[in-house]
């Protein structure tokens, strides 16, 4: 089903979205239906936070950076010796890595991710807030830029070779060599500065209450950002879709349906969709990983106050509490895509559905 | 075209009974008429390597209606893409010269394009022809809708053999024997005149084949016109009235079926003699060697090389295809 | 060889989808001279012109708009902008080239040790590949850059941890195909060392590959580089990188100094699309079934 190389090749979308694919036609040997199925997805999950905590945690507690340092901020100064201590015994910082570990995984069992040391909030609380606003921004760029990358793939698919194919595949081009943060900084010249129809940054506008911001003006404070978003995602899309449609088209099944009349988007409608979709849906939510990434640099620009502008900032001022929950945040987020992906493929394709259903 | 079809097998003979009347008057005016038929196509190696493979160098012959001609030929010798080129569905990377006719007009075209999936039916190799996700009824009907399509549906699967819940099957659920008489009752119901079906045995049990060809048997005694491509020779002579024999891209004879007897005494071409006598039947003597590609034997009798009987002007000159003995062959002293 | 009839024929042909022109090849070839002549040219110039007038504060030329004297405009300090963004280029091209260097040697490493050592090396390097494909290149990137504390250790780092895992699966599949071919087979029933069989026969094979994944990976690792350098994680400020200079040109947008981010973005989006489309080229002429259109 898949090419693995040729994903490599081909796609901007690097390894995560190959492999949901591979594993989902591959069949990873599903030996008792569903229960099973998601047992073995727990489990992964359970391992991958774990490893990844592990070696967060290692690499973080060799940073230069000194996180009281990083605390105290321009004030350092007027701190002296004895309260940088108290400072650190405070933040447990003065015991040895492995018990700092220790004690931080327990309280994670506990649900308890430590406190942001940039906004004085427990970390869980500062992730949820920002999620929420995220989410929307990232919701928002991941459905524009599906149907938008969508349809562009079938149309250059359909036209294979001539104008409108080298146009949309010269654009994709484009926009996978184009700096998502670079794109940013121009939608806010033209869109922002030059025309002013949108303002220039922050969810909502400066000095209100949060309670007093109307679904309008935050609509219109994240339109730049997602806008960018979008765009930066259609390219993917669009290659993927149209890759996988000329595959179908040139496959023995289109052939055998063209002998026997069926032609143009009639022939696309019966059998290029349906083989289409799955692929460009499951590359959607592999491409979970991007559009954090992309939501990183967006939300960097345009002052929005998201979970992405919440990393720069712990990583910026040394805010180890909140980067490690940024970090195990992330991989939950990628792996829910991932997650999303493979199960799509084994409800919607019938060679699947049956596999996970009898064996 | 020169040889009356009769098609003379004596097991068969009386299955037959009534259709050699139209069998004639096919001969008489041929469905489809193919002529000097060659197809080459580009193909891209490493770096800035390309070259012409030649596929096809030369096929003629001729199907009428009620008759099924099989187009004998050893696997990968360019049988599908002659299957595709009638059917007007060679890769963009092809090239093909030569002409193919059919009702006494060209195939090309608006008219191909009028023509595919009404009259003209491809019978493909096998399930990787059918679209994995769609119900093996569906797929059969094509475009067509309606209860009366439904009703006919269920008519054509339940004379291939095919149990009712057939129709609900996806491709990757049936048998390899199933998929192909999906793809049978396809083109008897689109009601097709010319049926091209492009090796639809390989892989199947012994009776299971028999089955699949005793469809496209009957579809011929339907009134249809038949083009069975094959690499199998027995299996071909089986249901066949006449047989073409494919070398190196090249139609070097054109027999009736029953020239298939004895010890190969009607034959004309040594190469479908050779054939003949590999077969277990007909004391398994194989043929040293191997076939050519089209392109190495462009200025010589393709068989030249492994033939007993070859003179020099075998390797100096390529025979033309002519008429010999109530049928045709491409050599220059045939028997 | 004896022939029975449903034997197959000498010759296999097999049609394959229509690839590019040879001559369309050629253009690419000759593109990509022309590109990397540009490039060595971009370099002398930007050696030669370091330090010099161009990147001189001159208060009395600043914040001017494109003109025939300066084609990009200047900065607030009045510095050309067109000498600022040809340093940057050169200083991205040298860092993505080490840094795509780098994830190419992790890669090969990674993919031959998962290939030839055995069946559990092959299982950690795939959970290390699944460990950093399961986190957001920029995070990761992030992460990498405050462990080092910022800088251009950070960067390259970061830039090559992030990019190992899709080339090194590549490497891994060759490797193994290659391992199985009969004359590896040959050499290894003649008792010839591992190191031997590496060095003599898949490493001549993989070279090709190597190279073009390297080529592969350049243009993300630029890219890279100039998105944790614009949110300040990356080279530092005083550095003439593309990220610093895009970063520094935010503060004046509002003012209406456009061209202060637009042409180092055009600069860099030429030099990345260049390279990517060099890269695909390269992979097409390589292996022309896999990448057809």
């Amino acid at each position: 089903m898949e090419k693995l190389s040729a994903d490599i090749q081909d796609g901007r979308r690097r390894g995560a979205g190959a492999e949901a694919a591979q594993s989902a036609s591959g069949g990873e040997g599903i030996k008792g239906g569903w229960g099973l199925y998601l047992l073995g997805k727990a489990l992964r999950l359970i391992l991958l936070l774990a490893a990844v905590s592990a070696v967060t945690f290692t690499l973080v507690s060799h940073s230069p950076v000194d996180p009281v340092r990083a605390y105290i901020g321009a004030d350092i100064l007027r701190v002296g010796p004895e309260q940088q201590a108290q400072i650190a015994a405070y933040w447990g910082l003065d015991e040895p890595p492995l018990e700092r570990f220790f004690r931080w995984v327990g309280a994670l069992l506990s649900g308890d991710l430590g406190t942001s040391m940039i906004y004085r909030e427990p970390v869980a609380d500062v992730i949820a807030e920002r999620f929420a606003s995220s989410a929307l921004l990232m919701a928002a760029a991941w459905l524009l830029s599906g149907a938008l990358g969508f349809s562009a793939g079938i149309a250059a698919a359909m036209a294979h070779g001539r104008w409108p194919d080298r146009l949309i595949r010269r654009c994709c081009y484009l926009l996978a060599s184009t700096p998502p943060f670079w794109l940013a900084l121009l939608l806010l010249t033209v869109f922002g500065v030059a025309l002013g129809w949108f303002p220039i940054g922050l969810a909502a506008p400066a000095g209100m209450a949060a309670e007093e911001v109307g679904w309008l003006d935050r609509l219109r404070h994240m339109a730049l950002p997602a806008l960018t978003l979008s765009v930066v995602g259609i390219a993917p899309v669009a290659l993927h879709t149209r890759q996988k449609l000329l595959e179908v088209l040139a496959s023995d099944h289109a052939l055998y349906a063209r002998s026997r009349g069926e032609r143009g988007w009639a022939l696309l409608r019966r059998h290029g969709l349906r083989a289409v979709a799955l692929p460009a849906l499951s590359l959607q939510l592999a491409g979970f990983s991007e559009l954090f990434g992309g939501a990183v640099l967006a939300e960097q620009v345009f002052s929005y106050p998201g979970l992405g502008q919440a990393t720069v900032q712990a990583g910026l001022r040394g805010d180890v509490p909140l980067l490690m929950g940024l970090v195990l945040g992330s991989a939950l987020f990628v792996f829910a895509g991932n997650l999303l992906a493979d199960l799509s493929y084994r409800l919607v394709d019938p060679r699947l559905r049956e596999r996970s259903r009898t064996s | 075209m020169a040889i009356g079809a009769k098609r003379v097998p004596a097991q068969e003979a009386s299955r037959r009974g009534a259709s050699s009347e139209e069998a004639a008057l096919g001969a008489a005016a041929p469905l489809l008429e193919i002529e000097g038929l060659r197809v080459s196509f580009l193909q891209y190696g490493r770096g800035l390597q390309r070259r012409t493979v030649q596929a096809l160098a030369g096929v003629d012959l001729s199907v009428g209606a009620g008759e099924l001609v099989a187009l004998v030929g050893s696997s990968g010798s360019g049988k599908s893409l002659l299957a595709h080129a009638v059917m007007g569905l060679l890769p963009d990377n092809a090239r093909s010269s030569g002409s193919i006719r059919y009702a006494g007009e060209p195939l090309d075209g608006e008219r191909l394009l009028r023509l595919r999936g009404k009259e003209l039916a491809l019978v493909p190799q096998g399930v990787t022809y059918l679209d994995p996700l769609l119900r093996a009824g569906e797929q059969a009907l094509g475009r067509q809708r309606g209860p009366q399509a439904r009703s006919r549906l269920r008519a054509v699967f339940s004379r291939f053999g095919l149990p009712e819940r057939a129709e609900r099957l996806y491709p990757h659920q049936l048998s390899g024997g199933m998929a192909r008489k999906v793809l049978v009752s396809a083109a008897a119901l689109g009601g097709a005149r010319l049926v091209v079906a492009d090796e639809p045995t390989p892989g199947m049990e012994a009776g299971k084949a028999a089955e699949a060809l005793q469809a496209l048997r009957e579809l011929a005694d339907g009134g249809c016109g038949v083009l069975l491509l094959t690499h199998d020779i027995e299996a071909a002579l089986r249901v066949a009235d006449r047989v073409a024999v494919l070398y190196a891209g090249e139609a070097v004879e054109l027999a009736a079926a029953s020239d298939f007897a004895g010890a190969g005494e009607r034959l004309r071409h040594p190469y479908t003699r050779a054939l003949w006598q590999a077969l277990p039947a007909n004391g398994f003597r194989p043929l040293p060697g191997v076939q050519p590609a089209p392109e190495e034997a462009a200025a010589s009798c393709a068989f030249a090389a492994r033939c007993g009987q070859a003179a020099p002007e075998c390797r100096a000159a390529k025979p033309a295809m002519r008429v010999w003995r109530g049928g045709q062959v491409r050599c220059f002293k045939p028997d | 060889m004896m022939e029975r009839p449903e034997m197959k024929a000498a010759t296999q042909r097999k049609a394959v989808p229509a690839a590019s022109l040879p001559s369309g090849r050629l253009r690419l070839l000759v593109g990509a001279a022309l590109l990397v002549a540009a490039l060595l040219g971009l370099g002398l110039w930007a050696s030669l012109s370091g330090g010099g007038e161009g990147l001189r504060t001159n208060l009395a030329e600043r914040s001017l708009p494109p003109s025939w004297g300066h084609p990009l405009g200047t900065d607030w300090l009045g510095r050309d902008m067109l000498v600022r963004t040809v340093q940057g280029l050169w200083l991205s091209l040298q860092v993505g080239l080490l840094a795509s260097l780098a994830g190419t040697a992790i890669a090969a490493a990674a993919g031959l040790s998962a290939a030839l050592l055995g069946r559990t090396a092959d299982r950690i390097v795939s959970w290390l590949m699944d460990l950093f494909l399961s986190l957001p290149h920029l995070v990761t990137l992030i992460l990498i850059a405050f462990v080092c504390g910022g800088g251009l250790r950070g960067v390259l780092i970061g830039v090559a941890l992030t990019h190992w895992p899709s080339l090194a699966r590549l490497i891994r599949a060759e490797a193994m195909q290659l391992r199985s071919a009969d004359y590896v087979a040959v050499s290894r029933s003649l008792g010839k060392s591992r190191v031997w069989i590496m060095t003599r026969h898949l490493l001549p094979h993989l070279l090709p590959q190597l190279l073009t994944g390297c080529l592969l990976l350049f243009p993300h690792a630029i890219l890279h580089e100039a998105a944790i350098t614009f949110i300040g994680l990356g080279l530092p400020p005083d550095q003439p990188a593309i990220g610093v200079i895009l970063s520094e040109s935010m503060r004046y947008l509002n003012a209406g100094l456009w061209w202060l981010a637009v042409f180092p973005g055009v600069a860099l989006l030429l030099l990345v699309g260049a390279f990517d489309r060099l890269g695909h080229a390269a992979s097409a002429l390589l292996d022309p079934g896999r990448s057809q259109q």
